[in-house]
């Protein structure tokens, strides 16, 4: 059924990833990206392999998790490792119709590939050991300084929990109104492209309709008890630093540190 | 002391046409004056656009009277700064489960309202557990809401308006969304609170069954009371009852029917085992009691029927709860 849905990609498992403080995962993520991009040489990215590799095995996911979010974006490597292979100028390596490889192509398009490759495995591990809920609470807090800046961020954390909450709701309610105009000879499934593009019409006015009105009951829900914005709220789940948070952001400061030493250095 | 308290209430909305010009005026509710007394268990009753839902906004300030003044706990809901403090005295429960739940966990959900007022940690999980507990519904706690049930819906958006400590609930036809067995739930839920957390409950429906266990009925038509009284004195008033478009509780019918054939009953009945208790009182005409069932052709086998219906309504009401 559609309400067994599981948001995200969330892989549940017990695990001290899993475990780890939201804000720290967030942080370990734009962190690693980072460092992605820092040095380009063999031992740095030998480091990298080698701190994602210690991640995953502490994460308890199974590899071939991770490897599926690649499947999204290996139309976007094939592109990048192409324009690299084929447009950089240098030493000619093999000649191809019109096309030229080079050295200097050669060395860009395995970094470029490894590095995206990095950064796909690097961000979906946190999206697999974090639930949307923790995620969200993570940013409202790590993203709390923010607010100097006038970014609404308690209110854009709202919206996403709120959003979480009715995805499936809604979802259910599309298969109800899909039945119904079914049910009175509505085709969805023939035609070319444009006509059934058209027969969705009829399926999203009333699902939009529905919506409004769900947005507007839970306002008013909202508002009866008491919600008034993030002012004076307390939490009921406070996202507290523990002393593996503490070690984590050691750790991650470690690998920070060997990257720009082996960057400097090597 | 009166928890809540309504003074020549009138609400009017502008009513408008397809381009939005004001066509005319229209009176949601007129002229009402009420009193609820703490821990009382009211209910409202009415057609649809009877106004009674319109009446229920004003107590948790939602809608402000176009006229006339309410209060709760002493408040006049027309203080713009006090309207926090009103909606955590008068909790507000509505029809639709699912566009009042926003958390995504059960316990999430009841926190909700504790966290808005700003209550501490600790005190909020207290808060949540004795939510839960007093609605049946703690074994629930981490589970999403999207599995529950309607009914089970229902008792969290109770416990979530209930961990906000309110002295005064009010339910905006909790039930109407709601299949038989999940009504049951809902209205045992809300005796239970009555009863054992002295909760004050206003009880707006249009199911005439969940109003007998009421201590005090308004009937609206028209955004006007029109009739009021203990259960008992309104369903003694049947055709009155007919002619707002109100259904009377199927037994109360029964016995109304009898007395209008001639049979002589005490006014008012509510629940089967009254008709079946009352109806063995009598005296049949031209027959002992015992047989009957079998002598007169107008009163055929009444009792025998009661007695079997009886028998399959008693077991239900239980489940309402009515023994305590």
């Amino acid at each position: 059924m559609l309400r067994d849905i599981t948001l995200g990609q969330y892989y549940q498992t017990e695990s001290v990833i899993h475990r780890l403080d939201p804000r720290v995962k967030l942080a370990g993520t734009l962190l690693y990206i980072i460092s992605l991009f820092l040095f380009e040489n063999i031992a740095g990215y030998v480091l990298g392999a080698l701190f994602l590799a210690l991640v995953i095995g502490l994460s308890h996911v199974p590899f071939k998790f991770m490897v599926r979010g690649m499947k999204a974006i290996l139309f976007l490597l094939l592109i990048t490792v192409g324009f690299n292979l084929f447009l950089t100028p240098g030493e000619t390596l093999v000649r191809l119709w019109k096309l030229t490889i080079t050295r200097e192509g050669l060395h860009n398009a395995v970094f470029m590939a490894l590095r995206l490759c990095y950064l796909i495995i690097g961000s979906s591990i946190m999206t697999l050991t974090t639930t949307p809920n923790h995620l969200t609470d993570g940013m409202e807090k790590g993203l709390r300084p923010l607010k100097v800046f006038r970014v609404p961020v308690h209110e854009v954390a709202m919206i996403m929990s709120i959003a979480l909450r009715f995805i499936p709701i809604l979802l259910e309610e599309t298969d109800k109104i899909m039945k119904a105009q079914i049910a009175r000879g509505a085709d969805f499934e023939s035609g070319n492209l444009i006509k059934r593009a058209k027969a969705m019409v009829p399926l999203l006015v009333p699902l939009f309709i529905s919506a409004f009105r769900r947005a507007n009951d839970l306002a008013m829900a909202m508002e009866a008890r008491c919600y008034h914005g993030g002012e004076g709220r307390t939490k009921m789940k406070p996202l507290v630093y523990r002393r593996r948070d503490r070690l984590a952001y050691l750790c991650l400061l470690l690998y920070m540190g060997c990257k720009v030493a082996v960057g400097v250095l090597l | 002391m009166s928890i809540v308290k309504t003074k020549n209430l009138i609400y009017e909305y502008l009513r408008r046409d397809e381009e939005g010009n004001v066509e005319g005026v229209n009176r949601a509710v007129d002229d009402v004056s009420l009193q609820v007394r703490q821990g009382e268990f009211i209910a409202i009753v009415g057609h649809n656009g009877s106004g009674k839902s319109t009446l229920a906004k004003h107590v948790n300030a939602i809608l402000q009277p176009t006229r006339g003044t309410v209060w709760v706990d002493g408040i006049d809901t027309s203080q713009e700064d006090r309207v926090w403090a009103i909606r955590q005295r008068a909790g507000m429960v509505f029809q639709n489960p699912d566009n009042q739940i926003i958390g995504q966990l059960v316990e999430e959900d009841v926190g909700f309202g504790p966290e808005n007022l700003g209550v501490p940690t600790e005190e909020i999980w207290k808060r949540v557990e004795e939510s839960l507990r007093a609605v049946g519904m703690y074994q629930y706690r981490s589970h999403s809401p999207n599995r529950l049930s309607g009914g089970q819906k229902q008792r969290v958006s109770i416990a979530g308006v209930l961990a906000m400590r309110p002295q005064c609930i009010v339910l905006d036809e909790p039930t109407a969304m709601l299949d038989p067995s999940g009504r049951k739930e809902v209205i045992h839920a809300v005796r239970e609170l009555n009863s054992r957390e002295k909760v004050t409950v206003i009880l707006i429906t249009h199911y005439m069954e969940e109003v007998i266990y009421a201590d005090h009925v308004y009937v609206m038509d028209q955004g006007r009371v029109a009739m009021e009284g203990t259960p008992r004195e309104i369903f003694s008033r049947v055709e009155e009852l007919q002619k707002l478009r109100l259904d009377v509780p199927q037994v109360t019918l029964l016995a109304y029917e009898l007395q209008q054939r001639g049979i002589s009953l005490p006014q008012g009945i509510l629940t089967t085992q009254e008709l079946v208790k009352a109806l063995k009182r009598q005296e049949w005409p031209g027959a002992k009691r015992e047989d009957a069932p079998h002598t007169d052709a107008d009163s055929v086998n009444v009792s025998a029927i009661l007695e079997e219906a009886g028998g399959t309504q008693a077991g239900e009401e239980a489940q309402y709860g009515t023994d305590h």
